[in-house]
């Protein structure tokens, strides 16, 4: 079924029928779990378990239980809220962004990306909501409930609170996205099963029958919600810029925040997309849907924001020292010189430099290299956010107030945790769900050829 | 009303093939009732006439929905139910609240139109489809035609125009 042109590199290779598409994504759904899925998947159970025990300490004790003190009263958990929010950019990005310049080598890890997405922000939000003290008060904090707790209202007029709003709507939107693209992928499988598995997957498929009008309401959705979806996805960046941005610390009180975050963000997400896709790609023998071409591709995505992320710092650097404003001067020596010279030094070697080796064609078709380089691109954005968080914050306006951050063991359990639920989440995703858009797949499979016009 | 029951499937497995079909079957005057695809085959709501999708109106006034409740919330609560000087600013700090606003006409907009969406295409977990042929979601097109509807053409007809179309195989099925 598959025609190759001799014009454009085929998206799919290995000269798949429809019929082949259906059967290599749906037999990990209708197979029985491997041994490596049931190790992985109490793995990331165990630590989401030993990472509960930090919340509920967090919860039991306050949040005195964390390394913060009164001049460094952000650390570890914005950092790590920030952090997973970026992560969760790539997917609605792919998804969205790519739909609209008509990319169709989306259609082979949107279905993934997107689900990583939306583990990301449950694992963002759990920051905040821990970070409240009594999340089971947030309520009449975060939303617009009538309370005497502090004002009647919330604030409109603060950013944290356009979080609330900017996260939340993210969130829906992209499960809804997410979801409505799995409708038909879902009618596959129950059209394919018996017993209970019909059942369930008929529930969930919604009674999907492929109708060509109802096809044709689908494509229209999907475009609509990816014309939202693209301004949301830099909208929610943007707005937890704001929560630093609207501030008036050195180093946070800086006009260039949001697009060197959305940069910053798809930049963090590519990262983590590649690295579980090239898992996944590889256990699922998958190799044939996300091909070189695939990775190729992300990377010099992964370039283009990395390069737009270095030269944001490089940006911040010189306009401090412009401005002529020496708190503003000393906060970006101090990055750079101060007690925490580590941090920003690896920062600029994990973001700046070493995105840059993909301009070599060999190293950004390797697997072994382009996974390597993901994870120390998340480790860098992890960096990122903690060298602005903390180093911003530990020299205080009184020397006498000059402080530094260490983290307890509840800083690091709670970061465990949220790994715990995002790798239970995801290998659950991976069982359970087709891990690749198969309708999407079919209808990319003709196109890159000419013959395919009788 | 009386569900039809009695259908003939013309089956292809060429999304091009099936393009030329639908035009082909519907110039000789055969009314189809549906064509099941696994995948979205650009083009064919066009051969079929149908109408183009009023999703988008349904997305547009949502989203008008949704920036006015969110202004008027926000206008109400700080300006009139409690005014309190937050930084100096003014009551109605309409800046401060664009970001708000934004957030919640995308929020109306994708999930009133996705609730239109599911209702008019009467997609819902306890819905029983009526699957003409399960290859439908797997790797096949099928056009599904209602005899009661095409009482004036022969069924013999039918089969022949269906065969000339292109289609592999042509089928008959009929529901309880």
């Amino acid at each position: 079924m598959q025609v190759t042109s001799s014009v454009r590199q085929p998206l799919v290779t290995g000269g798949k029928t429809y019929h082949d598409v259906t059967h290599d994504v749906c037999r990990h759904v209708e197979a029985k779990p491997t041994k490596l899925w049931y190790m992985a998947f109490l793995t990331a159970v165990s630590v989401f378990g030993l990472g509960s025990i930090a919340i509920l300490a967090t919860l039991w004790e306050g949040i005195g239980m964390w390394g913060l003190n009164k001049t460094v009263g952000w650390a570890w958990d914005i950092t790590n809220f920030v952090w997973w929010v970026g992560i969760g950019h790539a997917g609605t990005l792919i998804s969205a962004v790519l739909l609209l310049f008509r990319q169709k080598w989306r259609t082979s890890i949107n279905r993934a990306a997107e689900a990583m997405t939306i583990f990301a922000v449950i694992c963002a939000a759990m920051f905040p909501v821990i970070h409240m003290g009594r999340p089971w008060l947030g309520a009449y904090w975060a939303l617009p409930l009538p309370n005497t707790y502090g004002s009647l209202w919330v604030n409109f007029n603060s950013p944290l609170l356009w979080d609330v709003f900017a996260i939340s709507t993210y969130f829906s939107v992209s499960l809804v996205f997410w979801y409505i693209g799995l409708i038909p992928d879902f009618a596959t499988i129950r059209d394919r099963a018996t017993g209970l598995r019909k059942i369930i997957y008929g529930a969930l498929s919604m009674g999907w029958d492929g109708a060509a009008k109802t096809w044709m309401r689908y494509e229209s959705v999907s475009l609509i919600l990816a014309g939202l979806a693209t301004p949301l996805v830099l909208s929610v960046h943007t707005i937890v810029s704001f929560d630093f941005a609207t501030s008036v610390i050195p180093g946070w009180h800086t006009t260039i925040f949001p697009p060197y975050f959305v940069a910053g963000a798809i930049f963090s997400g590519f990262a983590m997309v590649l690295t579980l896709m090239i898992i996944t790609r590889k256990v699922y023998k998958l190799e044939d849907y996300i091909t070189i071409g695939h990775i190729e591709l992300m990377n010099i995505v992964i370039i283009i924001t990395g390069s737009i992320v270095g030269i944001a710092y490089i940006t911040e650097f010189f306009i401090a020292w412009y401005s002529g404003v020496e708190a503003e001067q000393y906060a970006f020596i101090n990055r750079a010189t101060g007690p925490y010279w580590w941090a920003y030094w690896s920062m600029m070697t994990c973001n700046v430099i070493s995105p840059q080796l993909f301009w070599i064609k060999k190293i950004r078709t390797s697997i072994v290299a382009t996974f390597a380089l993901s994870i120390v691109v998340n480790i860098g954005m992890w960096f990122e956010r903690f060298v602005i968080i903390v180093t911003s914050l530990h020299r205080d306006y009184l020397p006498s107030s000059w402080a530094m951050f260490y983290p307890t063991w509840a800083d690091v359990g709670v970061y465990l945790f949220t790994f715990g639920l995002f790798f239970t989440a995801f290998f659950l995703f991976a069982k359970f769900f087709p891990v690749i858009n198969m309708a999407e797949v079919k209808s990319v499979l003709k196109s890159s050829s000419e013959k395919a016009h009788k | 009303m009386e569900r039809d029951t009695h259908f003939i499937l013309g089956v292809y497995d060429d999304e091009d093939v099936l393009l030329h079909a639908v035009e082909k079957v519907r110039g000789s005057g055969v009314k189809i009732h549906e064509v099941y695809s696994p995948y979205p085959v650009h083009g064919l709501e066009h051969v079929l006439g149908y109408k183009r999708s009023k999703l988008p109106i349904a997305a547009f006034l949502f989203g008008m929905l949704g920036t006015s409740l969110a202004l008027t919330m926000q206008l109400y609560m700080m300006k009139f139910d409690w005014p309190m000087i937050i930084g100096g600013k003014d009551f109605a700090a309409f800046p401060d609240f664009v970001p708000v606003s934004f957030e919640m006409t995308v929020l109306l907009a994708a999930f009133g139109m996705v609730g239109v969406f599911l209702i008019t295409s009467n997609l819902k977990p306890w819905a029983q489809p009526r699957i003409f042929d399960v290859r439908s979601t797997d790797d096949k097109h099928i056009m599904a035609i209602d005899l009661a509807n095409n009482s004036s053409v022969d069924l013999d007809k039918i089969t022949e125009i269906l065969n000339e179309s292109g289609a592999t195989e042509v089928n008959k099925k009929s529901f309880e």
